[in-house]
């Protein structure tokens, strides 16, 4: 219940941010949210020497369109993009996600930021950002880059990000008119992690899909991209068994571990039927 | 670690104090402030027993530092009565049988204040889903959602007649 | 003359009594809803230390060293204790309820994952949890046994080396070093013959997952021993505070005169509560060392996996019964895993407690059941979780035999129920395990819910869909008409450590007309305050506004054994009514005299005695106390109070019929409860608002227990699943919709005619999601589901009966 003791800093600009990441070097940790952090912390299961505190920077915050791309600040938090109407609008799948993500309470504090740089397979939005074919903007003392969110997870707890830098802001292309997205997600209860989850992001013109992009949740060691499952729509028609090659594409590349929420068999077939359903509900929203 | 000063207000007071960093929010309210309505039911951010209002938002004190409160509004359930009248969701809770040990209701009012703030008008399911942060073991919430139901209504009455007036 | 007396002044009279029978509001509310409650953490002591606990991070393993140095090292750090430091004091290891010893600390060996091994003392609760971490033990791992099964057999380890030779436990013979009791009940002569000739039999196997009654606070305490005065004083999370009073004086050697025990607000007890726990009695030896107030509060983690768990029982069960579906026989057998120490709370004759219920609502002419307990390396238990000693196993077992004999004979669940009841005119009924059952009419209960859900309406739909291969769910229709036994108990039967069952009312009239009571019980946010009011109100006719109810305090309130297994309204509730008449009786000579009549002459009505045929000579209770104050009757004592210690003549039998709909996700295996409607009788209803509120409580916690609630361990004994992320607590978005009936049959040997309500909900709702949800497969031959019924569990099912979506 009660963490070890730690310094603190909360910075108020990025520079002062990275410096003190430098400064610190491996003794600390980003706080963003928290609500993954400080509860290891309390369980004892991490013991940063030092906290930087990161809710206190304004540039890490804020939705905005800019140069044909959605903008999001990586400090956004959940509740923040459920309420976003530029998202609700342009890249619903989004706000959608954000709804499906713990609770009421822990939606005002999480971050966009804090769930897809944690490197955590359960969370739900490294699976999104890659449906989204997301950029992730990292900032370091060098300056920024961008990386693919197809290309940002290496393993659990593990990303591209290195140590000296911070995820500043995720990037995202607009829905065209013809897109339309859905997030199935099996859990225990609200607020659980995914037993399995499947993000399908379709663009359909008369009927045939033109574009498809699926990525799956807690399924792997990280969250997966289903190349094949979405080649297995593009230029046909929807029809049970163009849903079933991409169904059982999906069951082939699924390795979900074993655990409280089923076993192997039981979340392959889950991350199946999620997709399944996100298809369907996917190009129902195509217009 | 050397401790930081915090300043914040509670309930409409002005409070600073020398916190470690460490000191989690739930425990600067129960220990320095002896503001004890806000309870601790598990130490994995699940029950909501802890929730409180931080710069009009829901949080769960258990994860969330006292120092990361400096400069933050915060209203536990001692500031929710005024001057001695109850709040509508407090007088609802005690109407509807809203609870039984008492031990989740603190959260559940702090809670259901901020949620009818943000949707006055609220379904049914849109109270379930407001109030899942927040677990309740004697009442099935049954009377919890009637409770929340009650309040809005009279809340939105009391916002009408201000209106009007 | 005067105008006779009016009904709407009669109503009016009743209605300021806030009496018997009213939803009145509750009196407790005011403080809770203002975050004012007083629960065990909120009390701060001045010089108040706090402890914490080094717990064991392995199931089995001896202990070669502990180190303290680097922990009393910490400033602020005052003590580190182990077992040798109590050992001095005899009291490393504890006596249990149930006649066996638990270690308080790990004495040279851990028995259980998560076990006690030492505390700190510091000076806050962040020194304290910084000195468990420094406190570094070696441990010499041993093999695990996790398996009741396997611990009987001849090679298993040994658990309790410190039982070693003792062929003799508390109850009777030990057959193994692992097994701890046998115990059984009824004619096994008579029940094996009647299966012998049964036209039909059927068996089958089922377990009773462990789970854990979880309350949303935690248990701790409070201790502070004043040396000056020589006085322990402990508030604590207590369900039974005298009891505890009594072991406490008894193991310290403090007189219990010298003792107080105090159970302030509780956050749920649900049997959490009821024991002893190691971090009581390690604060108090603190306390008692240190002359200092010292505070343990246990963190959710801890709870779950330490503090006493509930069910994990591998039951056995067995009907016989002619071809037409009339049960001639019931026989039981049970594995019954105590983990490491047996500290399960029950009367001491009963191991096994009210087990022996288990032939239910049926009238079974003979019956057997036998329970074998097991010492597994597991925590030590177990309690009633919201249930009486046992009830919902016992309940759970002979509602599964039911359905599995219905389905094998293919006759229709609720025609079977009908068939076999207890009839109406059969009460008082002595079942085959000598309960006698006081009162119930479970035909007119059955008819009542089958008729306001359209049972043949749902057997209809449910044809519909199981003909139709393309419906994307599977429907099931659970039934249920349990009988369970709460209220204990009549002490020749029923004793804690000795003490008898009983419980104790007390109650004083003030001058002015209103009253204070108190009791032996100590509710856990069941309303004491609001219905014990109501109780007396009525009995005395004074408002119940102005009766204050206190309980929990040991120094002011009569000796009780406690709230747990539905005893409340059954005992203490008997003792305020029959306290209560003493005050009556006194309160009738006084107004005799008053009116200068005879007692005789005098009749009482809501709030008054009056003379017969004369309205307008009366005097009210109000009258009456100020006269038992300011000029009794001669050779009257003054004051207007009595107190009543109850034993009961019976227990009380309360009982419902439950039934369920749900829909299967064919695809995904989730159960949608699409319908849950629960009838409960509980004999008379003090306070209709209340008991709804309990029934909702109660059938949510039936609903987490059978679809999702299961602790388990792996091979090595490691706990899994005992943090809130994965041990299943429904929020509101789970929480099903509730629809509650009920029907009235008083129990009459009960001075109100009540019986107790609060647990049957949960007692019988477990059964009830089993039978929907075997029910929803029973055409594919399925008779059985485990619990819990979980998606995958169930999808599990679907696959195994070759079910596609």
């Amino acid at each position: 219940m009660i963490p070890p003791s730690f310094g603190y800093s909360a910075p108020r600009t990025l520079p002062e941010a990275l410096q003190l990441m430098v400064l610190h070097g491996d003794e600390a940790k980003i706080i963003a949210g928290g609500h993954s952090l400080l509860p290891m912390m309390k369980l004892r299961f991490a013991e940063p020497a030092h906290l930087i505190d990161i809710n206190k920077i304004p540039e890490l915050k804020g939705i905005r369109e800019e140069n044909g791309l959605i903008k999001i600040g990586a400090m956004t938090t959940e509740n923040e993009l459920i309420d976003s109407e530029l998202l609700q609008q342009k890249v619903p799948l989004l706000p959608e996600v954000a709804r499906l993500i713990a609770d009421p309470q822990v939606r005002n504090r999480g971050t966009i930021g804090g769930d897809i740089a944690h490197g955590d397979p359960g969370n739900d939005h490294p699976a999104i950002a890659i449906a989204l074919d997301a950029a992730f903007i990292l900032t370091g003392p060098k300056g920024q880059r961008s990386v693919a969110a197809a290309n940002f997870f290496l393993g659990t707890y593990m990303t591209d990000m290195q140590s000296d830098e911070i995820l500043t802001s995720i990037h995202v292309k607009p829905f065209s008119s013809k897109t339309g997205s859905a997030y199935c997600k099996l859990k225990r209860k609200t607020g659980d992690f995914a037993t399995a989850g499947s993000a399908v992001v379709l663009e359909m013109s008369g009927g045939f899909v033109t574009s498809a992009r699926i990525a799956l949740t807690n399924v792997a060691p990280t969250a997966l991209e289903a190349k094949t499952a979405a080649a297995a729509l593009v230029g046909n028609i929807l029809t049970e068994s163009t849903i079933k090659a991409a169904v059982d594409a999906v069951t082939t590349i699924c390795d979900p571990a074993e655990d409280l929420r089923g076993d192997i068999e039981y979340k392959t077939a889950m991350a199946g039927e999620m997709t399944k359903r996100a298809i369907r509900i996917a190009a129902s929203r195509c217009k | 670690m050397s401790k930081q000063l915090v300043s914040m207000t509670v309930n409409g007071k002005k409070v600073e104090k020398a916190v470690e960093p460490r000191t989690l929010l739930i425990h600067f309210l129960r220990e320095e402030m002896n503001l004890t309505g806000a309870h601790i039911g598990c130490e994995t951010s699940h029950c909501g027993a802890c929730t409180v209002d931080v710069d009009g938002k829901s949080i769960k004190s258990c994860t969330h530092l006292a120092i990361q409160c400096d400069g933050s509004d915060v209203l536990t359930v001692e500031g929710l009565a005024n001057k001695g009248t109850l709040h509508a969701l407090q007088e609802a809770f005690y109407q509807e049988h809203g609870l039984q040990c008492g031990f989740c209701t603190p959260g559940m009012l702090m809670r259901a204040y901020r949620f009818l703030q943000d949707t006055p008008d609220p379904t049914e399911d849109q109270i379930r889903m407001g109030m899942s942060g927040n677990l309740c073991r004697c009442t099935g919430y049954q009377n919890i959602i009637k409770a929340v139901q009650s309040a809005a209504k009279k809340l939105r009455a009391q916002a009408e007649e201000s209106v009007a007036a | 003359m005067n105008a006779p007396i009016t009904e709407s002044q009669i109503s009016e009279r009743q209605e300021a009594l806030q009496g018997m029978g009213e939803s009145r509001l509750r009196k407790e509310d005011a403080r809770f809803v203002q975050g004012k409650g007083n629960y065990v953490d909120d009390i701060k002591l001045p010089g108040m230390l706090h402890m914490d606990i080094v717990r064991a991070p392995v199931a089995h393993a001896r202990i070669k060293k502990i180190n303290k140095e680097s922990a009393l090292a910490i400033p602020g750090v005052y003590a580190v204790l182990t077992a040798d430091d109590l050992k001095p004091l005899k009291l490393h290891w504890m006596p249990t309820l149930a006649g066996d010893v638990q270690a308080v600390l790990a004495d040279e060996k851990v028995h259980f994952q998560m076990q006690e091994v030492a505390v700190v003392i510091a000076d806050d609760r962040y020194i304290a949890a910084d000195a468990v971490e420094a406190v570094t033990v070696e441990y010499e791992e041993l093999p695990a046994v996790v398996d009741p099964f396997k611990a009987l057999e001849a090679g298993a380890p040994v658990l309790r080396e410190d039982l070693a030779g003792k062929s003799e436990g508390a109850h009777g013979k030990r057959y193994h070093h692992n097994h701890i009791f046998t115990w059984d009940a009824g004619d096994k002569e008579k029940t094996d013959k009647a299966f012998a000739s049964a036209q039909v039999t059927v068996k089958q196997d089922m377990f009773y997952p462990r789970v854990h009654p979880c309350p949303l606070e935690t248990c701790g305490c409070v201790a502070s021993f004043d040396p000056i005065r020589g006085e322990l004083t402990t508030y604590m999370t207590s369900q039974a505070p005298h009891v505890v009073r009594t072991v406490v004086s008894l193991l310290s050697g403090i007189p219990e005169s010298k003792v107080r025990i105090i159970s302030p607000d509780i956050g749920g007890g649900f049997g959490n509560k009821v024991g002893v726990y190691p971090g009581y009695v390690c604060a108090i030896v603190a306390s008692i060392v240190l002359g200092r107030p010292v505070k343990w509060i246990e963190d959710r983690i801890e709870n779950i996996s330490s503090t006493a768990f509930a069910r994990d029982y591998h039951m056995a069960g067995e009907l016989a019964a002619t071809q037409d579906g009339k049960i001639t026989g019931l026989r039981v057998n049970v594995i019954a895993d105590h983990g490491a120490f047996d500290s399960c709370a029950d009367p001491t004759k009963f191991p096994a407690g009210m087990f022996h219920i288990v032939s239910g609502s049926y009238d079974i002419p003979a019956a057997y059941c036998r329970v074998d307990g097991v010492y597994t390396n597991k925590a030590p238990g177990g309690v009633a979780y919201r249930c009486s000693f046992r009830v919902t196993e016992a309940v759970y077992l002979i509602e599964r035999m039911v359905d599995v004999l219905a389905q094998k004979l293919n006759i229709d669940k609720a025609e079977i129920r009908r068939k076999n009841f207890i009839r109406k005119e059969q009460f008082p009924y002595t079942s085959p395990f000598g309960f006698e059952y006081d009162s119930g009419d479970y035909h007119t209960a059955l008819d009542k819910v089958l008729k306001a859900v359209d049972y043949e309406g749902l057997r209809k739909e449910q044809a519909a869909t199981r003909a139709n291969p393309n419906s994307p769910t599977l429907m099931g229709i659970g039934l249920v008409s349990f009988t369970e036994v709460v209220g204990a108990g009549p002490s020749k039967m029923c004793d804690i450590l000795g003490v008898g069952m009983f419980d104790s009312c007390e109650i004083r009239v003030h001058p002015t007309g209103s009253a204070i009571a108190r009791m032996g019980t100590i509710n856990q946010g069941q309303g004491h305050q609001t219905t014990y009011a109501q109780i007396i109100a009525t009995e005395l006719g004074l408002p119940s506004e102005v009766i204050q109810v206190e309980e929990g305090d040991t120094s002011t309130a009569p000796y009780g054994l406690g709230t747990y297994g539905s005893r409340s309204t059954p005992v203490a509730g008997a003792a305020v009514a029959l306290a209560s008449r003493k005050i009556h009786a006194k309160a009738k000579k006084i107004a005799a005299h008053l009116l200068e009549v005879s007692d005789n002459d005098l009749e009482w009505e809501i709030d008054r005695f009056k003379l017969k045929g004369d309205d307008a000579k009366f005097k009210t209770m109000k009258d009456i106390a100020w006269a038992a104050y300011h000029q009794p009757p001669a050779g009257m004592e003054p004051g207007l109070e009595a107190v009543h210690y109850y034993d009961p003549p019976n227990f009380t039998y309360p009982f419902g019929v439950y039934l369920c709909v749900v829909d299967i996700d064919k695809a995904t295996g989730e159960t949608k409860i699409r319908r849950f409607y629960a009838l409960d009788d509980c004999g008379t209803r003090i306070n209709p608002m209340i008991i709804e509120g309990q029934i909702h409580g109660g059938l949510t916690e039936g609903y987490a227990v059978a679809m999702a609630q299961q602790l388990t361990f792996d091979a090595q004994g490691n706990i899994q699943g005992n943090t809130l992320m994965d041990y299943f607590l429904p929020t509101a978005v789970e929480a099903p919709k509730w629809e509650t009936d009920f029907t009235v049959t008083p129990s009459p040997h009960h001075p109100i005619g009540a019986k107790g309500v609060a647990e049957s909900p949960h007692v019988g709702s477990i059964p009830t999601f089993t039978s929907a949800v075997v029910d929803a497969f029973a055409h594919l031959g399925v008779t059985h589901m485990n619990m819990p019924h979980t998606a995958y569990r169930v999808w599990q099912q679907l696959q195994e009966s070759g079910v596609t979506a």
